[in-house]
């Protein structure tokens, strides 16, 4: 016999599935022929990450879910009898409790990479907006994850989070009370929670990532350089500047997966509280609804939008500016119309926008680790108005500005903080609002007031025709 | 994208490696996955050997004993039933105990325990796991004329003699089984553990 | 633009060390309990010492009698005949496959005490081993309290100081200079330097109930970390090879 009888009965069976599921097509379309461009670098490992976490975080959930108990009276034993009892239950534990500050790290670097590279900007406004849904819906997947030990931590962090919705005017208190399903934070909600965590934000979760995935794939990936590849093909209508996704890029990622993994693992085995970040002391406590402990900072990858929350003294206005710190990143493809989708070739101003967007959030982010004392309310407010004013100079840096424009919107933006300053002015206070008046104030007359003068630092660069490196 | 002069045979070689040890470590990390569905401790403390003092048992009265979740019988067996075990040998599927996942090696005799007097046995049938119920009257009218006593299950018939051994031609088609168990002094039994051991 | 998110991320990193560090070391003057939870010598005197004096009004109802005598290296009749002093409901000690519940009922603790006295499995991951360590050296005289002692490390605790017979007394006195200290004025069975010791067993004891694991974890995760880093190589090469390709 001349052909070998193993790749006939391999092609049958492939050819018997393929007639029936699109399974040849669907490998060749997002792995086999899916031409991703070259030039990926260090930033575009976390996509490919994250789906890896999630991975992690449904398998070690299912498994936890064989062991954990819903139930007010028991909650918090049965995760010790996971810790200690079952067979390996610490292992699963502590991949799951790592996994979950590891999915917010790798997501938070991935929206990272979007803002640097464009990559919200047409033609992929949608697959921006399918990742913020993630990130929404997986801080609500966390938030009722967390609920579910029963310790001192879970309780009053879910405790004011949802006490959160009782500053909504008529409705609120009527709301919580629905939300908890009981007068107090009891057995109801984690029973509900819990419902919440393993079945419903997951199944929401994936759906959202399949979208995501193929929103992509439809209008390809972007790159460091922020150039279109599909501009550039060659005699067969193959993109010059792109490779198959598979093998190369699957291979690369496989180095990536490797040193995350050694990351987790690092974590999981040696520090798996994370200094007290990702399990905190406290919850080693049983949940007591009598006693509240000193300092209820919320987990590290919330703490950034609950300094928004405390930075705002009236509690309803707390809540929508905390709201409206998620709800901004929705319009962020809207807001920017730059044409120009690299931070390679943007302007130095643009630069320093996105720049002082991640120190602002890294700050907020450590106030709301700390107790709220006047330093920590004041440094919170004024970062938090760096926060929003980013969103305002992406607008504002979309196209060069005349010296007209740019004094009066500055004077505008900067009046605002200014007079309510000066209305709000307590002088007890008087050093500390004054000097801190500069942060906001610095940071928007360096993206506005002075590319208006030296044109140099508000002028992007001209993009290459084709990718770099 | 040129691809000549790619070294195949390297290739190949660093592909193979990376999936060997890549498998090999998606396994690893499974094991410890299937180990945690394994009784934990609190299910091994629930499941811990027990002891039963047999003393008080009378003369062809039947107890039960708990453990892990299953009826234990001990019966504690008059001459007359010792004596009726050897009469109905040829009525039996395996008089022998020759299936040897039933009963532990010392229990593999006539009258399948270590005690001639004292049987223990799970009392749950071999065929779809009822318990059956005890009938040790011998020539008892329900039973039949030629009865030595015994277990009957309730569920589907089967017949079972005063040793937990199973009748020809019934659903279930093994005998009952007999736990690991031995005694710590004349009296005290312990189910469940043996001189190898705590059983499985 | 390399440097600046460079910069920035190592910022990042170093503002978040900050309040993990203060946060472990919140309660003032503590004393470095500096305990190894390898000796098994020091966890047995620990686990003879806990279940002397402190198991009488605490529990730590999450471990099991039998684990704890198996990672300290004690028989399971040792530990029948050593650690169990609870019954069950017919009046017989428990299995040592039991949890290490306590005989004392939340109410009388409550009346007896003033609160229910914690359960100590988690107590060294709550507070820290230098909190407890320091805690159970800081009683001192309080005619005040209503069990007569005080302590520096958690003031107005409800607490008597059980390990008197061992310590001796301390009394709080202000030396010339204005400070708080306190002093040990009657001795007890052990001599300071001997109660040190058997302190830390305890909190040697103490920390390995909290994660019975630990030493485990490490132990493995060293192999896991050296196996990632062959495949990581391994990958790393494949992928180099590959991408021979694109030019």
């Amino acid at each position: 016999m001349a052909s070998n009888p193993d790749t006939k009965i391999q092609g049958g069976v492939l050819g018997w599935v393929d007639a029936r599921f699109p399974l040849s097509q669907m490998w060749n379309e997002h792995l086999a022929q899916y031409y991703a461009p070259k030039n990926f670098n260090f930033w575009y490992f976390f996509g490919s990450l994250a789906l890896l976490v999630l991975v992690i975080q449904i398998v070690s959930g299912i498994f936890l879910t064989m062991f954990y108990k819903p139930d007010a009276e028991l909650a918090f034993a049965s995760v010790e009898y996971i810790m200690r009892d079952v067979e390996w239950g610490w292992l699963i534990r502590y991949m799951h409790s790592t996994g979950a500050s590891l999915f917010f790290v790798v997501v938070y670097l991935h929206m990272f990479r979007a803002l640097l590279y464009g990559s919200y900007k047409k033609p992929r406004e949608l697959i921006w907006i399918f990742g913020v849904l993630i990130y929404l819906v997986l801080m609500a997947e966390a938030f009722a994850g967390y609920l579910l030990p029963w310790g001192q931590m879970s309780y009053w962090g879910a405790q004011v989070i949802v006490n959160l919705f009782q500053t909504i005017p008529y409705i609120g208190p009527d709301l919580v009370t629905w939300i908890r399903g009981d007068f107090l934070l009891s057995d109801a909600t984690l029973n509900r929670f819990f419902a919440l965590h393993v079945i419903a934000l997951p199944l929401v979760l994936i759906m959202l990532v399949a979208a995501h995935i193929i929103a992509l794939h439809e209008v390809g990936s972007n790159n460091p350089d922020g150039i279109n590849i599909k501009d550039t093909k060659d005699e067969n209508g193959i993109p010059k500047d792109g490779i198959p996704f598979h093998p190369y890029y699957s291979v690369k990622d496989l180095v990536g997966v490797g040193v995350f993994l050694m990351v987790f693992a690092a974590i999981m085995f040696f520090f798996p509280t994370g200094a007290g970040l990702f399990l905190k002391p406290d919850n080693m406590i049983p949940a007591d609804p009598l006693v509240t402990p000193d300092l209820i900072p919320p987990v590290w990858y919330f703490t950034s939008m609950y300094s928004v929350l405390r930075s705002v003294p009236d509690p309803f206005l707390g809540v929508v500016a905390m709201g409206l710190a998620v709800v901004m990143l929705f319009f962020i493809p809207w807001l920017d119309r730059n044409p120009v989708l690299s931070m390679r070739y943007r302007s130095f101003a643009a630069k320093f926008n996105l720049a002082v967007f991640v120190v602002a959030f890294v700050i907020l982010g450590w106030l709301g680790l700390q107790q709220a004392t006047t330093e920590v309310s004041e440094m919170s407010y004024r970062f938090s108005t760096v926060y929003f004013a980013f969103f305002f100079l992406l607008w504002f840096l979309s196209k060069e500005r005349s010296v007209a424009f740019s004094l009066i919107a500055f004077a505008v933006v900067a009046g605002i903080y200014t007079i309510y300053d000066i209305l709000r002015f307590d002088p007890s206070d008087a050093g500390l609002i004054m000097w801190s008046w500069l942060i906001p104030t610095v940071y928007l007359f360096v993206t506005m007031v002075a590319p208006a003068f030296a044109r140099g630092l508000g002028r992007d660069r001209a993009v290459p025709e084709r990718v770099t490196s | 994208m040129a691809n000549q002069g790619v070294n195949r045979g390297r290739r190949r070689f660093l592909v193979a490696a990376t999936s060997v040890v890549g498998g090999a470590g998606v396994a690893a990390v499974a094991a410890p996955f299937l180990a945690s569905l394994q009784p934990s401790a609190r299910a091994q403390a629930a499941g811990a050997p027990v002891e039963f003092d047999v003393s008080a048992i009378e003369p062809g009265q039947r107890v039960s004993v708990e453990w892990r979740g299953q009826p234990i019988w001990v019966v504690r067996r008059t001459d007359e039933m010792i004596a009726g075990l050897s009469e109905i040998r040829d009525r039996l599927r395996d008089p022998d105990s020759e299936v040897e996942s039933q009963q532990p090696e010392y229990a593999q005799n006539e009258h399948r325990s270590r005690e001639e007097e004292f049987l223990v046995v799970i009392g749950i049938c071999t065929h779809l796991g009822c318990s059956p119920s005890y009938r040790p009257e011998i020539g008892d009218p329900e039973m039949g004329s030629d009865w030595q006593g015994g277990w009957l299950c309730g569920c589907h018939g089967s017949r079972f003699d005063l040793a937990g051994r199973v009748y020809r031609n019934m659903p279930a088609a093994t005998n009952l089984v007999i736990p690991r168990h031995m005694y710590r002094t004349d009296t005290v039994l312990v189910i469940g553990e043996d001189e190898d051991g705590e059983a499985i | 633009m390399k440097t600046l998110i460079a910069t920035t991320f190592l910022a990042a990193a170093a503002l978040f060390t900050v309040p993990a560090a203060s946060a472990a070391s919140a309660s003032g003057d503590l004393q470095k309990a500096n305990v190894d939870v390898s000796n098994e010598a020091s966890l047995q005197r620990g686990a003879t010492l806990f279940m002397n004096y402190c198991m009488a009004c605490h529990s730590t109802e999450y471990m099991r009698y039998n684990r704890v005598g198996r990672d300290i290296g004690l028989t399971e009749q040792q530990v029948e005949d050593n650690f169990i002093f609870i019954t069950d409901k017919d009046g017989e000690p428990v299995g040592v496959g039991s949890l290490m519940k306590n005989a004392m009922s939340d109410d009388y603790g409550e009346e007896a005490f003033g609160v229910v006295p914690p359960d100590l499995t988690m107590t060294t991951r709550i507070h820290g081993e230098d909190w407890v360590y320091t805690f159970l050296k800081s009683f001192y005289i309080d005619e005040s309290r209503p069990l007569g002692a005080n302590n520096t490390v958690f003031s107005n605790v409800g607490m008597p100081h059980v390990l008197w017979e061992l310590q001796g007394w301390q009394e709080k006195v202000v030396d010339d200079d204005g400070n708080e200290r306190i002093e040990l004025v009657r001795s007890g069975k052990m001599t300071p330097s001997e109660y040190d010791r058997a302190v830390r067993d305890i909190v040697t004891y103490l920390s390995y109930m909290g994660e019975p694991m630990q030493l485990d974890r490490q132990r493995i995760g060293l192999y896991v970390l050296i196996f990632l880093g062959i495949f990581t190589i391994l990958a790393y090469f494949l992928k180099k090879e590959y991408w021979k390709d694109v030019h």
